[in-house]
């Protein structure tokens, strides 16, 4: 018996990632213009990073509690008041590595084999293989670009969510940059109670957004006793490579996902808690100023884009902007641009059934980057 | 026109083209071309300039920070005493300000020899000037909210999701 006669099931339904594909491509093209990066160009915060280093001089390099430090807890329920968020520190809070921990803790916590877990898409690539590694059957959900890539009782209607049991939510969304309003969210909520489903909403980008606020599911009627919600300190932090997100819920809910959590993590690094509780004293003056410069960066793709005739929805929310392939074909354009003008951006299928023809293209890059990248994409559109 | 977001974008780089202006603030061409005259012809806007990095300049240069006190008389006010000092043009910045001392003179000179005879032969000298400490800069690692040095490469992953 070898290891990989002894694969499991799960992990062989899964198949390779599509990104990481392209990433292979375009690593291997010199001079290469990158719009395909899912994170910041900024670095966290200087007052986040020397409260780490401070926490590490002092020697605090042991685990902390398995929710995360209480200080910190206190700390993010007092900020999501904001989205109209009320969370108790005490038991409806969990800090995790990353959002992403987050995410496969209710996957692993809500989801039992042969369960159906409604995925719209195009989505983050994360949801659909967290749902097949709890055992899940996932569901996907194609959104529209008619409808601005916003999720519409209709779409899931269609896709035959009514049977499901757990929907996943993104909005802002990776990879449309779609947002969504409260008044759109409170059909899908309506939606959701009729079919008594269960929601974990991926509130991650929450502070990227340009023309409003961030609205949130868990705060509509009757919602916030069958919704999680993620959230974390990497998007409007810049804080990817620190890991730190976090959960929110009511109290058995956030139980259950701490039994899965304590076993299998422990605690979130405690350096990385020690940054995020920084980030939240002290630095939504540098959130704002990186959120300035990203919808400038926004307003700039999207004018270009119109300016050379690629067809694109004026997307509201994280740093990726979702215009169409010229033919329609992602994949050819994507790969002929990375060919023929080394701009990197990553085709739409990627992210599921609905993101086909289309292209992410990440505005998370300095803007003489972006100049240049948008002069090479015309060259290519209008060869 | 929002001219504060105008000014935060020029602050961040005033090279930019009047075109990519109006992109990054979702304004037309002819809105930006006129709200920029505006704030030049209103004296907000003064002037726009390089950064530079002495450190990767040949030639040498020498900057000196100094501090200078002064008596004020009866006819004799800083406002007098700041337009006869900043009508040299060593001066480069000068300022009033709180504390110790009453002006803060930035003076850029071609050796330290040029600008402490600068400041002994002409400022100095002035009547109401009391007293100059000049502190010579030997490095400088931030100017106008620029960090000075290698930078920070890039590292992220070219693709991720």
């Amino acid at each position: 018996m070898t290891l990989g006669d002894q694969l499991s099931d799960r992990v062989e339904q899964v198949p390779p990632s599509g990104i990481r594909k392209f990433f292979e491509l375009a690593e291997e093209v010199d001079d290469v213009i990158s719009l395909g990066v899912g994170e910041p160009d900024f670095s966290a915060p200087w007052a986040a990073r020397t409260a780490a280093i401070d926490s590490l001089e002092r020697g605090k390099t042991s685990y902390t509690s398995n929710r995360g430090m209480r200080e910190l807890r206190e700390a993010i329920s007092e900020r999501v008041t904001r989205y109209g968020q009320e969370y108790d520190p005490e038991d409806e809070i969990i800090v995790t590595t990353g959002a992403s921990e987050a995410v496969d803790l209710a996957f692993r916590a809500f989801v039992n084999p042969g369960d159906v877990v409604a995925i719209p898409q195009p989505s983050y690539i994360s949801y659909t293989p967290g749902a097949i590694f709890a055992g899940g059957e996932p569901l996907p959900v194609p959104t529209r670009a008619e409808d601005e890539f916003t999720l519409t009782p209709e779409a899931l209607e269609a896709a035959g969510a009514d049977e499901a049991d757990v929907l996943v939510l993104c909005y802002p969304n990776n990879p449309t940059g779609a947002v969504m309003t409260d008044d759109e969210l409170a059909d899908v909520a309506s939606f959701v109670r009729d079919h008594d489903l269960v929601v974990l909403s991926d509130e991650i980008y929450s502070d990227l957004r340009y023309e409003d606020d961030h609205a949130s599911i868990a705060t509509h009627p009757g919602m916030r006793e069958r919704t999680i919600v993620f959230n974390g300190f990497s998007k409007a932090y810049a804080m990817t490579g620190l890991r730190l997100g976090y959960a929110m819920g009511p109290p058995g809910a956030i139980d259950a996902m701490n039994k899965v959590h304590q076993y299998a993590m422990l605690s979130a690094p405690t350096t990385a808690q020690y940054a995020a509780l920084e980030a939240l004293r002290s630095c939504d003056d540098s959130v704002e100023e990186m959120r300035r410069e990203y919808d400038r960066r926004r307003r700039f793709v999207l004018a270009r884009f119109e300016e050379m005739g690629l067809d694109c929805f004026e997307a509201k929310g994280a740093f990726y902007v979702f215009p169409e392939a010229p033919d329609g074909d992602d994949e050819a354009f994507a790969e002929g641009l990375l060919e023929e003008q080394n701009v990197a951006l990553v085709p739409g299928s990627v992210f599921g059934e609905g993101g086909a023809g289309h292209l992410r293209v990440s505005y998370a890059t300095g803007m003489r980057e972006l100049r240049e990248a948008m002069d090479r994409i015309e060259a290519y559109v209008s060869h | 026109m929002d001219k504060q977001s105008l000014l935060d974008l020029l602050r961040h780089d005033a090279r930019e083209s009047v075109d990519d202006i109006a992109r990054q603030l979702g304004a037309d061409a002819e809105a930006v071309a006129a709200a920029l005259e505006e704030l030049e012809d209103d004296g907000v806007i003064r002037g726009y300039q390089a950064v530079v990095d002495w450190n990767n300049v040949d030639e040498e240069r020498v900057r000196a920070q100094v501090e200078v006190d002064v008596e004020l008389d009866r006819e004799t006010g800083y406002e007098e005493i700041a337009r006869r000092i900043a009508r040299f043009p060593e001066v480069a910045t000068l300022r009033l300000v709180s504390g110790d001392y009453d002006f803060f003179i930035e003076v850029e000179g071609e050796s330290m020899h040029a600008v402490s005879n600068f400041v002994s032969e002409r400022i100095a000298p002035i009547p109401e000037v009391t007293k100059t400490v000049t502190h010579f800069v030997m490095d400088s690692y931030k100017e106008e909210g620029i960090e000075l040095g290698d930078g920070d490469d890039d590292d992220r992953l070219s693709v991720s999701p």
